[in-house]
């Protein structure tokens, strides 16, 4: 058996049709949540939902313990994981309890004795193909991947509430603020980045001025936070924001692989750079050679002309 | 206050990541080194909690001889000493490199110990996390505030819907994410101390782990090569009638 946790995201369901692909019974694990009816249309026979009061005010850590011990109770032969931020966490913490090897971020994967693994590394910069020896093997699944054969319907699936038990709960959240609303990085449709080609601080008006007539954000290159010219939340790139709006503008950003793999997956992307050869300029789909100073705000004032007539 | 901070010395490539020829590791003959961000965001933070409240701050990495390299541009920042776990050339698997941590801090006590953790599309957190539980601390990630008060970590991160803090008794870990602070850049008399500073070799044989790397590869790069709107302002006209054709004009 395939145990697949799972949370609430749309991304979880893609998960799961992944487990599915692999041949063998999958039951599903969630921390609380989980609907039923859908699940059973999926042909997922048992839910086994982690019920606990604290759980959610505890550390990863708890969370970790818990899945460790359904885990130890139910003897899977591999755990899928979705790879958020906390399920990948809480694998982590699973891992170590279990003092088991963990493969995160898996884009392919074949069962059997070892288990054959493609893993994504750097965000997206290399694939790395691995062996994985170990039962259960513990795997987080990279976002994006399904799988085509789910299983057909069941007339139901069976809730199998799982009450952990925790020694770990010192470590506790005292504060929870919700962002307020607003256009982020990761929600806007369209981002004017701007990279050390923008030139200063200043330099940034331009960008957004043009990000606002476009409904979008302002984002950057690490170059630009590491200079103090923008905050290090509008930093698109490996240990900034992935996005993936409609349109990425980069304006004055070379395009070195840790900048590209956080904006690769944007539908439309166009550079604004005076190097014909800069590599973000040959990988756009749309490119303009010249000085960002000179290209945009001739765009403004061309959008700002047709918008009268 | 002692804090340990753990560097992991990595190859910072350019627009493309170049392999060996049996594809087993990146071909390094031509590219420089560096700490992650996230890590160099650790060391910024340890030398700032160490001013405030006292104690020093330890660096640690574990790979090769070279990465004494890393852990003198930490020292140059202004953390204290380094641990270079040498384990020769070989990446190691996250299991084994936490084996390696936890072997060379032995019975050292820290009351901080910190990570980086990986992006959020490629999170590890594995490392810290084996190397916490190994040693019984309680460790959160994704962090990218820390407040030390009254014996406690207080310390922050962003989730998808707002922010999380978290209140850790010490010692406890925490593996941070960038954007934490502003890491400052050496100072020439930081330079001129970490080339004299002390760094404790500690030889190490690692246990392989349960992962095993086989092979690495490229991933398919099959885009066709950009349109080119035009040079300078005369482009303006075309790349709006691009704008209105994607819909982003309104
Ligand atoms: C482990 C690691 C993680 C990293 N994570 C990230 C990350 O998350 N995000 C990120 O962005 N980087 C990241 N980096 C840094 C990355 O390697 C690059 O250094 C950085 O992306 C370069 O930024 P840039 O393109 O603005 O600067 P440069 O590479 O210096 O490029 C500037 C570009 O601007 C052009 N230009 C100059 N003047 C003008 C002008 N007037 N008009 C138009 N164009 C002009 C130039 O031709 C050039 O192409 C990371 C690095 C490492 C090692
Ligand atoms: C921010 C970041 C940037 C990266 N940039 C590149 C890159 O430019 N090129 C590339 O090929 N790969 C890069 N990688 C990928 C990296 O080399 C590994 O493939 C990946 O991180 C494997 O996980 P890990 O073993 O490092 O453990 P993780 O669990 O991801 O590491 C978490 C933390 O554990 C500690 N740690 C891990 N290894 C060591 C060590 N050897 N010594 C001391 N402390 C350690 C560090 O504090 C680290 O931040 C990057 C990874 C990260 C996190």
């Amino acid at each position: 058996m395939i145990l697949a946790v799972l949370d609430d995201s749309p991304a979880a369901l893609d998960m799961l049709a992944f487990a599915q692909s692999l041949g063998q019974q999958v039951d599903v694990a969630t921390f609380g949540g989980g609907d039923v009816d859908d699940l059973a249309k999926r042909g997922v026979r048992t839910l086994h939902r982690i019920t606990h009061d604290e759980l959610a005010d505890c550390a990863p850590a708890a969370s970790g313990d818990a899945l460790a011990q359904l885990i130890e109770h139910l003897r899977p032969d591999g755990v899928l994981a979705v790879s958020s931020d906390a399920v990948t966490e809480a694998m982590a913490h699973a891992a170590a309890i279990a003092g088991l090897p963990l493969a995160t971020n898996c884009v392919e994967v074949t069962t059997g004795e070892p288990w054959l693994l493609t893993r994504v590394r750097g965000g997206g910069m290399l694939l790395e193909e691995a062996e994985l020896t170990a039962t259960p093997a513990l795997l987080t699944i990279a976002q994006g991947v399904s799988g085509d054969i789910g299983a057909g319907p069941v007339e139901s699936c069976e809730v199998r509430e799982f009450f952990p038990e925790l020694t770990t709960t010192q470590a506790r959240v005292v504060e929870r603020a919700s962002r307020g609303a607003g256009m982020t990085l990761a929600t806007a449709p369209v981002i004017v980045s701007g990279g050390r080609g923008v030139g200063s601080a200043d330099g940034y008006r331009v960008l957004e001025e043009l990000a606002e007539r476009l409904g979008g954000v302002v984002g950057c290159s690490r170059v630009a936070t590491n200079n103090g010219w923008r905050p290090h939340s509008d930093q698109v790139g490996l240990t900034g924001t992935k996005v993936t709006p409609d349109l990425y503008l980069a304006c004055g950003i070379s395009g070195a692989t840790q900048h590209w793999v956080g904006c690769m997956d944007s539908k439309v992307i166009m550079a604004v750079n005076t190097d014909p050869e800069a590599p973000l300029v040959r990988r756009a789909t749309y490119a303009v050679i010249g000085d960002v100073h000179e290209v945009l705000p001739a765009v403004l004032a061309e959008i700002n002309a047709r918008s009268k007539t | 206050m002692e804090v340990l901070v753990c560097v992991k010395r990595v190859p910072a490539p350019g627009a493309k990541v170049p392999l060996t020829d049996d594809a087993t590791d990146i071909d390094t003959r031509y590219l420089g080194h560096t700490i992650g961000p996230h890590e160099e965001c650790g060391v910024e933070e340890a030398v700032r909690i160490v001013k405030a409240h006292g104690g020093s701050a330890t660096v640690l990495a574990v790979g090769p001889p070279e990465a004494d390299e890393q852990l003198r541009y930490a020292i140059a920042m202004g953390a204290d000493r380094g641990v270079l776990v040498d384990v020769g050339a070989a990446e190691l698997d996250p299991e084994a490199t936490a084996a390696a941590i936890v072997h060379a801090v032995g019975d050292t006590s820290y009351d901080l110990v910190l990570f980086g953790t990986e992006s959020a599309d490629a999170s590890h957190y594995q490392v810290g996390i084996r190397v916490a539980r190994a040693l019984g601390l309680p460790i959160v990630g994704g962090i990218k505030g820390i407040d030390i008060d009254d014996g406690a970590a207080r310390l922050r991160r962003e989730v998808a819907d707002g922010v999380e803090v978290y209140r850790l008794p010490l010692p406890a870990a925490a593996a941070v994410k960038e954007g934490l602070n502003l890491p400052r850049y050496p100072s020439m008399p930081g330079r001129l101390k970490a080339k004299k500073a002390r760094i404790d070799v500690v030889p190490y044989t690692p246990e392989p782990g349960g992962l095993r790397k086989v092979r690495l590869r490229q991933p398919n790069d099959d885009r066709e090569e950009a349109i080119v709107l035009g040079h300078g302002a005369d482009a303006a006209p075309r790349v709006v009638d691009v704008l209105e054709q994607i819909g982003v004009i309104t």
